[in-house]
């Protein structure tokens, strides 16, 4: 019997079983960022301890940067505290830093990729739920807590308990205005938001295989919102050319050495898995997560359901969801009135989803009394939009270009819903409060859905824009 | 003398706060991630849920005075959901829970739990229907969260509890604070690292 690409990683990162039943297990990257690790110093602090592997942790700044200026120092006092402790912290033990300064910042899953830091076969760990997203390398990515931070700190260790496996094939071909964000939109809808609680996801099928590595970010990145700690996918030729040449990842006859161990570790064709599912591409639709959990989800042509419409586990969410939302059960989705269109995140803020929001929005205008703010999801992403043009497109259409950052996908910068705004997001939570207004509402959606919504003024068909 | 880290039962009040994927953005709104230390957090746990945008509370459980100081938090499906922000837990813990019982938990969630020291334990739908019903019914009725002996117990009601062996067994032996057990497989963990292809044994241990 053949192995998954997790039991290979896993079993080649296990340091040992612990008494507790429990996996410690060696962490290969460690990434982390401004909100989550500065408790994490302070507790190696009182406790003696040091940074074991110094040169396997790398440091970003991505949750509380302002994306109109990212000059120092930022007003918000206490954002301002935040970076300056992620600054002592990293000096004082001796972890790279992307800083503004240096021309490389971005969402911690932005520049992870970009840098080639995340390469397949790896074990990767960060203070934040999105780290799944690096399992589109083949990666074996997940989020952790502060008090783990601290011992894969003091360790590259953490103890963890074992998943299993679930293989998720997303067959055919996905039509014209269908992007990964729709696909996992509607993995989430059929397996449910808690439904992937104990499994690590392994996506495959053909439309996976196609996908370009920015969509398969996309993809593994909302694994989380279905429960699933760990989403990946395995390493094939897109993946080794999409690494060849950045700057962590190793050139000439050991890039050639290195990229075929990547492949070795794909999941072997008589693996096991704990579970198989699969779903047909070619019945997927341009999206909407439109409640407060991005399981409920509608296709744009569709109506937001009727509670009876719904299987009775999932009835009392919905019906919170309306509660919350007083959007009218049973009305269609396209049509709901936006105030605020925002794309960017580390689900989709990357150079192909800015493209896709641009080609919708090239040569039209922001409906009138519409917010719709453009951010790039790392210094890098921006330079290459410019280069491009795509900057000057969103400026003529009436979108705001704005810097790197995390900014309204969760709302800890001045990027916020005021009162009882609605969002046409591209991020990854539709969550009460996520996006700064206690009673702001979030309707997620794939880029071009957001730049086709931001001109129409309420939720609009990209397609009709493609 | 070493601190006693054994936790092996929680006894007190509960309080309820039903609902299914109750997520981390919920228990600790992001703007209280705005923080360098974790020591304020009990005072704004489940903040927007509790008070209106003027700060006025509202009808909530944990502001609803019968249920002052109880410890033990009853939950349903899938709590603490999202966000791996462990600002929820400590916020939680900080609060002054001592264990959360519920249907399921998020995995992050759970986990962050079980290594700061706060039990998360689960029983079925009905079980917890009845303990949320019977602390709503009398909210100064004595909870047992008996880790040792797998069940909790509010008067004459009665049903077993489960969590994972490894947070079990973690929790009873008084272990759970994880890095002095990490640290003690040094070479163990050396030896890891130099069979990694990708690091190729560049990497030292400080």
């Amino acid at each position: 019997m053949g192995k998954t690409l997790f039991d290979k990683v896993w079993d080649l990162h296990t340091v040992r079983v612990l008494p507790n039943g429990q996996t410690q297990l060696f962490i290969g990257l460690h990434l982390i960022h401004e909100v989550t690790s500065p408790q994490a110093f302070q507790m190696l602090r009182e406790r003696g301890l040091k940074v074991a592997y110094p040169q396997r942790t790398f440091a970003t700044v991505d949750h509380i940067v302002p994306t109109d200026s990212q000059t120092r120092p930022f007003p918000d006092p206490l954002a301002e505290e935040m970076i300056r402790a992620l600054e002592k912290n990293t000096r004082e033990f001796g972890v790279k830093f992307f800083d503004i300064a240096g021309g490389w910042q971005g969402i911690v899953h932005v520049v992870g990729p970009e840098q080639g830091l995340t390469q397949p076969g790896m074990t990767v760990a960060c203070g934040d739920s999105h780290t799944a997203t690096h399992g589109a390398f083949g990666a074996i990515a997940f989020g952790v807590g502060t008090t783990q931070i601290r011992d894969i700190l003091s360790t590259q260790t953490m103890a963890l308990s074992r998943p299993k496996v679930r293989r998720i094939r997303v067959t055919g071909k996905l039509s014209k205005g269908v992007y990964a964000k729709d696909v996992i939109l509607a993995v989430i809808r059929q397996l449910g938001v808690n439904g992937g609680i104990g499994f690590a996801y392994e996506f495959a099928g053909e439309v996976i295989d196609r996908m370009t590595m920015e969509e398969r970010l996309t993809v593994c990145n909302m694994a989380i919102e279905g429960g699933a700690r760990v989403g990946y996918i395995n390493p094939d030729k897109t993946t080794v050319e999409f690494l060849r040449g950045r700057p962590y990842v190793p050139k000439g006859a050991e890039f050639d050495e290195l990229s075929a161990w990547w492949l070795s570790m794909a999941s072997d064709k008589d693996a096991a898995y704990g579970d198989e599912r699969t779903m047909d591409g070619q019945g997927i639709e341009p999206s909407v997560a439109w409640g407060i959990n991005p399981g409920q989800t509608v296709g744009v042509s569709e109506k937001l359901p009727l509670p009876s419409d719904v299987p009775a586990d999932r009835r009392s969410a919905l019906e919170e969801a309306y509660r919350f939302t007083s959007f009218e059960p049973g009305r269609p989705v396209k049509g709901l009135p936006i105030d605020v269109a925002f794309v960017g995140s580390c689900t989709n803020g990357r150079l192909s989803d800015l493209r896709e929001a641009a080609k919708v929005a090239k040569g039209h205008k922001v409906a009138k009394g519409v917010r719709a703010i453009v951010v790039p999801g790392s210094q890098n992403v921006l330079r290459e939009a410019e280069k491009e043009g795509l900057h000057e497109i969103f400026r003529a259409a009436g979108f705001e270009w704005r810097q790197a950052g995390c900014s309204m996908c969760l709302a800890m910068n001045a990027d916020q819903l005021k009162g009882r705004e609605t969002s046409a997001s591209s991020s990854n939570r539709n969550f009460i409060g996520r996006q700064g207004s206690p009673t702001g509402r979030t309707l997620l959606m794939s880029p071009a859905m957001v730049a086709a919504a931001a001109i129409e003024g309420r939720v609009a068909d990209c397609r009709e824009y493609l | 003398m070493t601190l006693d880290t054994r936790i092996a039962k929680i006894q007190g009040r509960a309080v309820a706060v039903p609902g299914n994927e109750i997520d981390t953005d919920r228990i600790m709104p992001a703007r209280y991630l705005k923080c360098v230390t974790f020591e304020k957090l009990g005072e704004v746990v489940f903040q927007d849920e509790r008070f209106d945008e003027k700060g006025a509370p509202k009808k909530h459980p944990l502001n609803d005075p019968r249920h002052r100081g109880a410890n033990i938090l009853v939950v349903n499906k899938n709590f603490g959901c999202g966000s791996s922000r462990e600002h929820a837990p400590q916020g939680i813990l900080r609060s002054g829970i001592k264990a959360v019982l519920g249907e399921s938990f998020a995995e992050i969630f759970a986990g962050n739990c079980a290594v700061i020291g706060l039990p998360v334990a689960t029983a079925g739908e009905q079980d917890v229907r009845r303990l949320m019903d019977a602390v709503e019914k009398d909210p100064s009725c004595e909870v047992t969260l008996d880790i040792e002996g797998k069940k909790a117990v509010c008067g004459e009601l009665s049903f077993p509890v489960s969590m994972p062996e490894s947070a079990r067994k973690s929790f009873l032996e008084g272990t759970w604070d994880s890095t002095a057990i990490l640290m003690s497989a040094r070479d163990e963990v050396r030896r890891t690292a130099e069979r990694l292809p990708y690091l190729k044994g560049t990497v030292k241990p400080r």
